[in-house]
């Protein structure tokens, strides 16, 4: 086995890309084999993303494991190199996970409108764009881009995906919706371009400005090292041995370069606008593929390289950070609490949570950044059971408006009950996943930055308003008019829906598969920038077990003493 | 044996999870099975807690570590259990009242086409409590607060097609996680102060500890305590949880989980007792909640709603008794178990008063019932004598040492906090008595003949409840009745805790028979005004204005009416702003900065007028030349 160099890496971006062609290829009338095709790759794909996992020796020497290496253009030091640590294998493994599901929960979303008799618009065959084929192959193409970002340990090589994947998700969103709402088709599809063309120009302003940060990286390392690298090892390495030195100005801007790119993706308040439109607008699998997988990109690049490659420019903009990632934490949810369309509540929800995760990351303690990782493939999960279920919802019934269901409990009881577990998990109750993550980021925060961690708090509460207002408003209280005879959940959406409680459950329960390989990676990267945890203010025995036989008499000593 | 500590949470759990995951197969058998867990659960406690006598006082305390289970650094969450005299005591509490409960709801939920869910409900409640009771570190406990919490949503909100009672659900959430921020505030202190949050450890260590930290650390516990068992100022919940089926008030709402915040405190003895005044707050807020409540109580109509005005009073006895350290403790835990007694059993009295009446809950459409429900007449008039403090009942033990407590507290504070408690006696004699009067005794006033019902009111036939559920009645009347009296015989309860809470005798400035004699007093005086109001004339059939006091009582003391001001409405306004102010000024804002630099809005406005394909081809084309100038310079 040691000696056997089978590219694990490659293989697992190359198997959705490869897919991508092939369901694309698919002859128009095979819409059916095409799906299946699809569902058949995105689940090879997971199978070696469960390689991958199991291949993975948390622990083991050196940062990144199953590394390839290639050179790719020489003239500017781009090599086409992979590894993964711990926080690439979750991640990676979150993605693969999720696309089976988007595509299952997306099964119908492209098939061929029956008759333009639901929407007035005698327009018929231009009004809506929407070949089974592309769409499959759309979404399998930005898993290949989204795993090879999480794998690419050349500065360059990520950036070309991190900014690829914006072109598969531009169709995605702007040629594919939800069934036209009450003002028909025509205004549909110009809300669904808006969208889809706000989130290209935001995130390809971003990108923009990452490639000057990206070319001035390479600038200052061809200046200092003698030939321009964008291998994050090197450039670590060289950092650490004081071989490079990019001078506190430098560094700082290149640090904003990458990090407004990653912001805008997240994405973190103020840059966070696009969001609910293109999750409101898109199909709800297309809504999961962006805030569950796409904008994990966003902030798992802003452990790997903002911390890692700058650790001084990112100690320096930490307080302004951790300002805007609380005031996303409480606005976004605020915003939730105040929208009327179901998706775009989940939207801001999703703000809200996405400033949890960049308030741990840049917390700097073991806590937050295990508790930000947690809580990238938490939310995950957490939001795409939500999100879907919501999706089948919306798709009983037309429309997106909370105000337009009432009782759904009542006809469709588990569509309500997994909605219901959806939405407990996005509140974070403890005994589901996001419990863990959202506390081990509040504590991480609260050890360094108590007021900060209490505000945060706050979050809780409202997280709590925004989703039992939109249970009880859409599935509780007497039945509404369209309501009624609304089916239940279908065999198909509970497999779907079954297996994503499950896991909610289980890492809510046993979350330590996960920690464990997450916790190595982010003890790599604290000591990157070379920040410690806190120490409490009292010492205490604390090996697990400690104390506790007798405990009880030994209190009775200390208050015995008093 | 410690061992068996896990199957005491997992066998309910289990339950829950089969009926909810088992449907319609189940529908049937749904209810049994439900009871039959509940029941497999006090079992287990029973045999525990026999073990646990056959032990010296000092080795009683077992734990079970199951599996660690967050461990990121210095943090490290396991879950293990932790069965001590203290947990033991509510373990047989939640099981055995938890297992009456499931039996009486068989027979009161039988109608109830959702019954098996129901009943997975009360099974999820079960293992959720216990999984409070029984953690050893203060995470796993948080786990079960949250859990009662929820198990507490779906049932208040069981009827969920009543738009009233989603709201009572949700409201009842949304306060218990403000308390719940404070438990989860209370963890991080700890972590930051201790670097552990496990009983033993912590509350080891309190000695070494700064006292800022620790009345930090009180008072943020204390929040979490006065959401929980709804307590001033989180206490508005409770009265609208009465939606809710009555044997979840029973439950869930009166004997076992609002009383969780006197279990958190009483735990968390170690800290309070270094933190004189995170004390001082936690007595402050027994005392007012308990006049709180009482007073609320009397303006009631609603039978239920009546009741929760005496449960939030009763718990502030126990919050009030847990605040004054080692020499109130024990008799916090004693109240609470009797008022579980005797709470509950008078729930149940009221369940099967709505049952026999057409779910009618106002008592002024109730009248002489005695005739017609001898038994719930019987078992819900011992009920009332305990929690009035009828000598040699329950109530009268427990809530006498309360007060005697309160004014061995000492000097001023001491005088203050033990009026209250007499005050708050005298007041609790009238209300129950109001009830017992307006319910049993008096004329009759509903009708059985359509021809006499006055407008909007029911026919009623009342009758008596089946044996299902007057046999739980009985049994809770009969520890109402004893319970007192058998845990005071040489301070057994006092000596059973004592190692676990500490026990410290107090020196009340008044003699303990001149206290028992006040007690007597004012509780002749609350009996005899309430007799002369509702007992010597008839009762109105609709409620009279009343006088500014009253009117305000009904409405919760405007508490409500304050919270719907500022934060209900003040709240719809500012989500309204922000979500104006997110689309004209932060979007705004952005795009136009972007604009400014290159015409994007410009584009964006051309490109919403349908020149979105073109632009597709055009994003698409300039991909191409970047894949191409890549694969050039590699050539070069």
């Amino acid at each position: 086995m040691a000696d056997f160099s089978f590219p694990l890496l490659t293989a697992t971006a190359a198997v959705p890309a490869i897919g991508a062609v092939a369901t694309a290829a698919v002859p128009a009338a095979k819409r059916t084999a095409a799906k299946w095709l699809a569902l058949l790759f995105s689940l090879a794909t997971f199978v070696l993303a469960v390689v991958i996992a199991v291949r993975f020796r948390p622990g083991a020497e050196g940062p990144y494991q199953l590394t390839e290496s290639h050179a790719w253009i020489q003239d500017f030091g781009v090599r086409y190199e992979l590894g993964v640590d711990g926080i690439a294998v979750a991640l990676i493994a979150l993605t693969a996970l999720l696309i089976p599901f988007v595509i299952l929960a997306g099964w119908h979303d492209a098939d061929p409108l029956e008759s333009a008799s639901d929407s007035g618009s005698a327009a018929g065959s231009n009004s809506r764009w929407r070949p089974t084929q592309g769409f499959f192959a759309l979404i399998l193409a930005v898993e290949a881009m989204v795993i090879l970002s999480f794998e690419a340990t050349d500065v360059f090589l990520f950036y070309i995906f991190f900014e690829a994947m914006l072109i598969p998700m531009y169709f995605l969103i702007g040629g594919f919706g939800d069934r036209a709402g009450a003002h028909g088709e025509e205004q549909a599809a110009t809300q669904r371009s808006y969208a889809a063309v706000k989130f290209l120009l935001y995130n390809l302003a971003g990108g923009l400005i990452m490639l000057a940060a990206v070319i001035g990286l390479y600038a200052v390392t061809a200046d200092q090292l003698g030939s321009g690298t964008f291998s994050l090892q090197q450039i670590v390495e060289a950092r650490t041995s004081g071989k490079l030195d990019f001078g506190t100005g430098t560094e700082r801007l290149l640090f904003l370069g990458f990090f407004f790119a990653f912001a805008v993706k997240a994405p973190l308040w103020p840059l966070h606008t696009w969001l609910p439109n293109a999750m409101g607008e898109s199909t709800s699998p297309v809504a999961v593929l962006i805030t569950a997988v796409v904008d994990k990109v966003g902030t798992f690049a802003m452990l790997r390289f903002c911390l890692q490659l700058f650790p001084e420019a990112s100690s320096w903009a930490t307080p302004v950070i951790l300002v805007l990632a609380l005031i996303s934490v409480i606005y976004g949810a605020l915003l939730a609490v105040g929208q009327r369309d179901i998706k775009r509540l989940i939207a801001y929800a999703s703000i809200s949570h996405f400033g949890f995760i960049i308030l741990g990351i840049f917390a700097m303690t073991t806590q937050g950044q295990s508790g930000a990782t947690l809580y990238m493939v938490n939310h995950g999960i957490s939001t795409a059971a939500l999100m879907l279920v919501a999706g089948f919802l919306i798709t009983r019934r037309g429309s997106r408006l909370i105000a337009d269901y009432g009782g759904v409990q009542k006809v469709a009881p588990v569509l309500a009950g997994t909605f219901l577990i959806g939405g407990l998990a996005t509140l974070s109750l403890p005994g589901l996943a996001p419990f863990i993550s959202e506390f081990l980021v509040l504590v991480g925060t609260f050890s360094r930055y108590p007021v900060i961690g209490i505000i945060a708090s706050v979050g809780i509460v409202l997280a709590a308003l925004y989703v039992l207002v939109l249970y009880q408003r859409t599935m509780t209280g007497p039945v509404k008019a369209k309501v009624e005879g609304m089916p239940d959940l279908r065999a198909r959406e509970l497999v779907v829906v079954a297996p994503l409680i499950a896991l909610l459950l289980f890492l809510g329960v046993y979350p330590k598969p996960l920690t464990d390989i997450v916790n190595p990676a982010v003890d790599h990267t604290l000591s990157v920038v070379d920040k410690k945890d806190p120490k409490p203010a009292v010492r205490v025995d604390a090996v697990p077990g400690a104390g506790r036989p007798g405990h009880a008499v030994h209190d009775q000593e200390v208050e015995a003493a008093k | 044996m410690e061992n068996l500590i896990a199957l005491l949470v997992a066998a309910p759990l289990v339950g829950a999870a089969l009926l909810l995951c088992g449907g319609k197969r189940l529908d049937r058998t749904g209810a049994w099975i439900g009871s039959l867990f509940a029941v497999a659960s006090f079992a287990v406690a029973a045999v525990l807690f026999a073990d646990m006598l056959g032990k010296s006082a000092e080795d009683r305390a077992v734990h079970q570590h199951l599996f660690s289970w967050i461990p990121v650094g210095g943090f490290q969450a396991d879950v293990g259990f932790q069965l001590d005299q203290l947990s033991m005591t509510f373990v047989l509490l939640i099981t055995g009242v938890g297992s009456l409960i499931h039996i009486y709801s068989i027979g009161y939920m039988e109608h109830d086409e959702r019954r098996r869910r129901f009943f997975g409900y009360l099974n999820l409640f079960l293992a959720a409590m216990l999984l409070l009771v029984l953690a050893d570190n203060y995470l796993l406990l948080y786990v079960g607060w949250e859990g009662v919490g929820l198990a507490s949503y779906l049932l208040i909100g069981f009827w969920q097609h009543k738009p009233s009672a989603a709201t009572a659900a949700k409201k009842a959430f949304l306060v218990n996680r403000v308390g719940d921020v404070g438990l989860s505030i209370a963890i991080m202190l700890m972590f930051t102060t201790f670097g552990t949050f496990a009983f033993g450890p912590v509350l080891a260590a309190t000695g070494d500890t700064s006292e800022g930290k620790l009345t930090a650390i009180g008072l943020m516990l204390l929040l979490a305590a006065c959401g929980k068992s709804a307590q001033v100022p989180l206490q508005s919940w409770l009265g609208d949880a009465m939606e809710g089926p009555t044997p979840v008030s029973a439950l869930i709402h009166a004997a076992t989980m609002v009383t969780a915040g006197v279990y958190l405190i009483t735990r968390s003895g170690a800290i309070f007792n270094a933190a004189p005044d995170a004390q001082t707050a936690v007595v402050a807020v027994g005392a007012v909640t308990l006049l709180f409540g009482a007073i609320v109580g009397c303006a009631k109509d609603d039978i239920k709603k009546a009741l929760a005005g005496s449960t939030m009073s009763q718990i502030g006895y126990m919050i009030l008794a847990a605040g004054l350290g080692p020499i109130g403790y024990a008799f916090a835990i004693m109240h609470l178990v009797t008022h579980g007694f005797f709470k509950a059993g008078l729930f149940l009295g009221a369940g099967s008063v709505m049952h026999g009446m057409n779910d009618e809950v106002d008592m002024r459409h109730y009248g002489g019932l005695r005739k017609y429900m001898p038994v719930t007449f019987v078992t819900f008039g011992l009920g009332y004598l305990a929690i009035i403090g009828f000598p040699g009942l329950s109530g009268f033990f427990s809530k006498d040492k309360i007060i005697e407590a309160a004014f061995a507290k000492g000097g001023t504070e001491g005088w203050i906090l033990g009026g209250a408690a007499l005050l708050g006696a005298a007041i609790t004699a009238f209300y129950m008595t109001r009830v017992m009067l307006m319910t049993f005794f008096g004329e009759k006033r509903w009708a059985e003949t359509p021809g006499a019902a006055a407008p909007g009111q029911q026919v009623q036939h009342p009758h008596e409840s089946p044996k299902v559920m007057t046999i739980p009645m009985i049994v809770l009347a009969v520890g109402s009745v004893f319970a007192g009296a058998l845990f005071s015989v040489n301070e057994a309860f006092v000596t059973w805790l004592e190692p676990v809470t500490s026990f410290a005798h107090g020196h009340s400035p008044l003699s303990a028979t001149a206290i028992t004699a006040s007690t007597i007093v004012v509780l002749l005086i609350g009996v005899g005004l309430a007799w002369q109001m509702y007992g010597r004339k008839p009762v109105p059939a609709v409620a009279p204005r009343g006088s500014l006091l009253t009117r305000a009582a009904r409405r919760d003391l405007l508490q409500d009416d304050f919270n719907h001001i500022v934060l209900v409405r003040g709240g719809e306004h500012l989500t309204r702003t922000l979500v104006y102010l997110d689309h004209s000024v932060v979007d705004g804002a952005v795009n136009g900065t972007a604009a400014s630099m290159g015409g994007l809005s410009g584009r964006l406005r051309q490109l919403q007028s349908g020149f979105v394909r073109s632009y597709a081809v055009q994003m698409l084309g300039g991909a191409a030349v970047l894949v191409a100038a890549t694969l050039l310079m590699r050539g070069v």
